[in-house]
């Protein structure tokens, strides 16, 4: 996975984690792309847009705050 | 129990919690509120600014438990869920200013979003006018969203500092319950700090205990949902996402049937309670409203519960609406049922301006 292809979204208020994945979902088209959040709102709502997209998801919890999305297509 | 609860963070969530408010929010109208005022976070946190004496115009004064209980129902499930987590610095001064406009912008209409659906749903037809200014502005914050607006990443901060507002909400309630006359007037009788309205609005509240439940039940389960009335919006135009939109719309067609079956439908453009009729500013005032919220991450009810969380980014919102409540009658900001108040129109331009500015000059964190 290269370096553009994670996006650390930790602290960042709405929308703007669940507006980065989509935006970087759209532009990837297909592969991988790792999101890491630290609330579980931008948790559910970057899980949201990329079922919405057709993309899987796999969602690992290393800590409360430390929250790895990883989304493939 | 416990499958409830889940279901909140479903995509029911925002449904569920929107049926809820439409149900209890013309419930406190009949139960004693102001005409489609069950719930209005702006209205009732200028109601608490003046009730502490930061304006003093009399007939808008109260210490609106709904505020009170929203916050610490919040807390409360922050607590429950594990989301109880408090965090600050994502530019609180900004935040601040954002919240004092977005305060400025919705009392130059009369109402917070919230109320402008609440409105819509009791036959305010001017609601329309102040939905579309709210529309025109999150549209406005999303080309600042698109072009790379942001106010920072937050930080883990120490517990204390998440336990401030849930203490200053159980220091408001003291106070209500209380209402501590410490000082006299020139005639001798007894004044203040706590100033509660004897006539007009502020005069008028359901039952203390039924608002503060109502508070509690909307804080608790918009705290779960993440119910947010400016989210449903940009979602809806930025992403694509209909999840908390969702919850509008159920809360105005429920809160629609709820005014119906009590009796306060009053469909019409004139004489709708505590409104007035300029559209022109109804429009604008919303306009700043929803440019203001958009640039803040969510609308006054989510930063009174993203504060019960521990949010003290979204508690600085806060206080600057509180702060701007003071203000909007100070300096003739405020709307009444009689029109625009003086300095409420240039009030929305410069409020426009500043977000303009905030929104090109704020671009940090991006990675």
């Amino acid at each position: 996975m290269s370096e553009s292809d994670v996006i650390d979204a930790r602290g960042l208020s709405c929308p703007q984690p669940a507006m980065m994945a989509r935006q970087a979902l759209q532009k990837l088209s297909k592969g991988t792309l790792e999101v890491i959040v630290d609330n579980s709102t931008a948790r559910e709502n970057v899980s949201r847009i990329a079922t919405n997209l057709g993309w899987e998801i796999n969602i690992d919890e290393r800590a409360e705050d430390d929250v790895h999305l990883t989304m493939r297509k | 129990m416990s499958s409830i609860l889940r279901f909140l963070t479903s995509r029911w969530g925002p449904v569920i919690t929107g049926v809820v408010i439409g149900i209890l929010a013309p419930v406190l109208v009949k139960l004693g509120n102001p005409g489609n005022m069950g719930v209005c976070m702006a209205c009732f946190t200028r109601d608490i600014a003046g009730a502490l004496g930061l304006h003093n115009t009399s007939v808008v004064q109260f210490i609106r438990p709904e505020i009170i209980g929203g916050l610490l129902g919040a807390f409360g499930a922050a607590l429950i869920f594990r989301e109880f987590k408090p965090r600050t610095g994502s530019a609180p001064l900004v935040r601040f200013l954002l919240g004092m406009f977005a305060m400025f912008g919705a009392l130059v209409f009369l109402g917070c979003p919230w109320r402008a659906y609440l409105r819509l749903a009791g036959g305010d037809w001017h609601a329309i006018f102040g939905i579309l200014g709210l529309v025109a502005g999150i549209g406005l914050g999303i080309v600042f969203l698109r072009m790379g607006f942001s106010l920072g990443r937050n930080r883990p901060a120490p517990k204390a500092l998440g336990w401030i507002m849930p203490a200053f909400m159980v220091l408001l309630l003291v106070f209500l319950l209380v209402e501590p006359q410490f000082g006299r007037d020139a005639s001798g009788n007894p004044t203040g700090p706590i100033f509660l309205s004897e006539s007009g609005p502020g005069a008028m509240y359901a039952p203390i205990g039924a608002s503060l439940v109502v508070g509690l039940v909307v804080g608790f389960l918009a705290q779960r949902s993440r119910f947010c009335t400016i989210g449903a919006i940009r979602d809806m135009i930025l992403l694509r996402d209909n999840h908390l939109l969702n919850g509008i719309v159920a809360l105005i067609v429920t809160a629609f049937v709820t005014n119906l079956i009590l009796g306060q439908f009053n469909a019409g453009f004139e004489n709708q309670p505590v409104a007035h009729t300029d559209g022109l500013w109804n429009f604008g005032g919303m306009m700043l409203a929803g440019i203001a919220f958009t640039l803040a991450g969510g609308c006054p009810g989510r930063q009174l519960f993203l504060a019960g969380e521990g949010d003290g980014d979204a508690a600085m919102f806060f206080a600057g609406m509180l702060v701007a409540g003071g203000f909007s009658h100070t300096f003739s900001i405020a709307s009444s049922p009689s029109g625009v108040a003086a300095f409420g129109p240039t009030t929305v331009i410069v409020g426009l301006v500043v977000c303009i500015i905030i929104g090109l000059t704020m671009r940090t964190a991006r990675t």
